[in-house]
C-alpha cells in the first residue's frame, strides 16, 4: 500500500480544469495551498481555512466541495475544476459570471470564486432554481459586503437567461 | 495555521487498514472525507503522526438493508446518502436529519460515519442514530464488534471505540409503520452547528425524544403519553438534566427553553406523521 512519508515531498497528479496537472507536496498540504503555490492558479481564495466561509470552493469530480478542507493528496487522481475554467474564452465572462457583474453581486471579490462554482454547479442541476433552496445553498457561503441580495438576483437571472440558451440551441 | 507533519496511507484492503491502525495506536487516524478532521488537524486540535485514507476501498462505500435496517458503510458519503432514493421511505427521521448536517458543500464530501466517529455535540447523525436505537460495527486486527448507539457516544467528542478499531458501518433502523418521525433543528445560520437539535419518534404508547447541542453527547429520553402541562413539567425536567453550558454562541438558559419549545414542537410534529 502507498505509504507517503510526513518529511517528504510526493508527486500528486490530477486533472484540473481539463488538463492532467503534476507537482509536489507533502501529505499534510492542503488542496488549496496546492492549487495556488504549487500550480500557481491563484483564483481559489483561502478566507477561514475550516470549511465554513466557502471562499475556497471548488468542483471535485464534478461536486463543489471546500479545497480548505482537502489534502492534496486525497486528489490524486480527481478531476478538479476552478473558478479559472468558468470563462469560455479570455475577454469573455460565462453567463453567470455576467450576471454577477450587471447585478453587482460582488463587492470586495473575495468571496465570488467560491460562489461561482457553487453556483456554476447548482444551476446546472436546477435549472429553475426554487428561491428558499437557493438561499440554503447559499447558506454554505459568507459574503460581508452584498448582503447576498445582489447574488440571489444575479442566480436567478442567470438560471433565466441558461433557460433561453438552452431553449434556442 | 497548517496541519503538524504525518505520514498518509492510501490503504487498499481492510487488512491494511486494521494493520496501520494497530501499528499507529493513538498517533493514528482514519480519514475518510475529512471534512471534521481537516479542520482540526489545520487547527492543530488533532496531531496524528499517520493518516490512514479509506475512501479507496470499494467495499466500505455500500448502502443496503439488512434485518430490517439500514447499513451505511464507512465510505459512505453524506450526499450520497441523501440522494438514495429509498431513504425517505425506509427512515423519514434520517431522510429529514440529513439536509441539516453541514452544508451541500461539505455534505459532498463528509461521510455518515466519520460524523459518528468525530461524535460532535451538535451533530445531526449521531443524535439520529441514537434516537432510532441504532448501532455502529467497529472491526480491528483483533476482533469484530457491534455497540449499540446508547453505548458508542460516551462524552464530549469521544466514543467506545478503541484506538486500533475501524468504523466499517452503521446500522440505523428502518421505519415501524404506525410510528411517526419528526426532525428540527435550531442554528443561527442553517448549516451552522446546531444550538439545539430534536429528533422524535411518537408510537401508539408514548413518545422517544433526543436532543443535541446541549450536553455532552446526544441524550434520549423516552416518555409516556402525556400532554398539556405535564408534558412541559417533563420536559422542563429533562431540558435541565442535560447540564447546558453558557458558549459563545448561546447561554444555557436559552438552550433550556429551547429544549422545552422546540423539543415540544418536535413531539407534536412526530405524532402528527403518526396520525
Amino acid at each position: 500500500m502507498p505509504r507517503l512519508t510526513a518529511d517528504a515531498r510526493h508527486r500528486v497528479q490530477f486533472e484540473l480544469n481539463g488538463r492532467a496537472v503534476e507537482a509536489d507536496a507533502e501529505p499534510r498540504m492542503l488542496l488549496t495551498d496546492f492549487l495556488r503555490y504549487e500550480l500557481g492558479m491563484t483564483g481559489t481564495h483561502v478566507g477561514c481555512e475550516h470549511g465554513v466561509c466557502g471562499a475556497c470552493t471548488v468542483q471535485i469530480d464534478g461536486v463543489p466541495a471546500r479545497a480548505c478542507l482537502t489534502l492534496a493528496v486525497q486528489a490524486e487522481g480527481a478531476k478538479i475544476r476552478t473558478v479559472e475554467d468558468l470563462a469560455p474564452a479570455p475577454g469573455r465572462l460565462s453567463v453567470l459570471q455576467d450576471a454577477f457583474r450587471r447585478h453587482h453581486a460582488l463587492q470586495c471579490g473575495f468571496c465570488t470564486a467560491g460562489i461561482l462554482m457553487s453556483l456554476d454547479y447548482y444551476l446546472r442541476h436546477r435549472p429553475n432554481p426554487d428561491e428558499a433552496e437557493l438561499r440554503e445553498y447559499l447558506g454554505g457561503h459568507l459574503c460581508r459586503c452584498t448582503g447576498y441580495a445582489p447574488i440571489l438576483a444575479a442566480a436567478v437571472d442567470a438560471a433565466e437567461k441558461l433557460r433561453e440558451a438552452s431553449a434556442n440551441a | 495555521m497548517k496541519p503538524v507533519r504525518f505520514d498518509y496511507i492510501r490503504a487498499g484492503t481492510l487488512a491494511e487498514v486494521h494493520a496501520a491502525l494497530t501499528t499507529g495506536g493513538e498517533d493514528a487516524r482514519i480519514i475518510a472525507g475529512g471534512q471534521s478532521l481537516v479542520p482540526l488537524l489545520s487547527m492543530r486540535m488533532a496531531r496524528p503522526t499517520v493518516l490512514i485514507d479509506i475512501m479507496h476501498l470499494p467495499e466500505l462505500a455500500n448502502i443496503e438493508v439488512k434485518h430490517n435496517a439500514i447499513r451505511v458503510g464507512a465510505g459512505v458519503r453524506q450526499a450520497a446518502l441523501l440522494a438514495w432514493p429509498e431513504l425517505a421511505e425506509r427512515q423519514p427521521l434520517l431522510a429529514r436529519a440529513l439536509p441539516w448536517v453541514g452544508h451541500a458543500q461539505t455534505r459532498s464530501r463528509g461521510t455518515v460515519c466519520g460524523s459518528i466517529a468525530h461524535a460532535d455535540p451538535s451533530a445531526e447523525i449521531p443524535l439520529a442514530l441514537l434516537v432510532l436505537k441504532g448501532a455502529v460495527e467497529l472491526s480491528s486486527q483483533r476482533n469484530r464488534r457491534r455497540v449499540a448507539a446508547e453505548e458508542f457516544f460516551t462524552g464530549l467528542m469521544s466514543t467506545a471505540r478503541k484506538d486500533d478499531e475501524l468504523i466499517d458501518a452503521i446500522e440505523i433502523p428502518c421505519s415501524t409503520a404506525g410510528h411517526g418521525y419528526a426532525f428540527n433543528e435550531f442554528a443561527r445560520r442553517h448549516g451552522d452547528f446546531a444550538i439545539v437539535a430534536c429528533a422524535a419518534i411518537a408510537r401508539k404508547d408514548g413518545v422517544r425524544l433526543a436532543i443535541g447541542g446541549v450536553a455532552d453527547c446526544p441524550t434520549a429520553r423516552d416518555f409516556p403519553n402525556i400532554d398539556g402541562d405535564a408534558l412541559d413539567d417533563a420536559l422542563d425536567d429533562f431540558a435541565a438534566d442535560l447540564e447546558a453550558r453558557d458558549d459563545l454562541h448561546a447561554t444555557a438558559d436559552y438552550r433550556r427553553a429551547l429544549v422545552r419549545r422546540l423539543g415540544r414542537a418536535t413531539i407534536e410534529e412526530a405524532r402528527r406523521c403518526r396520525a
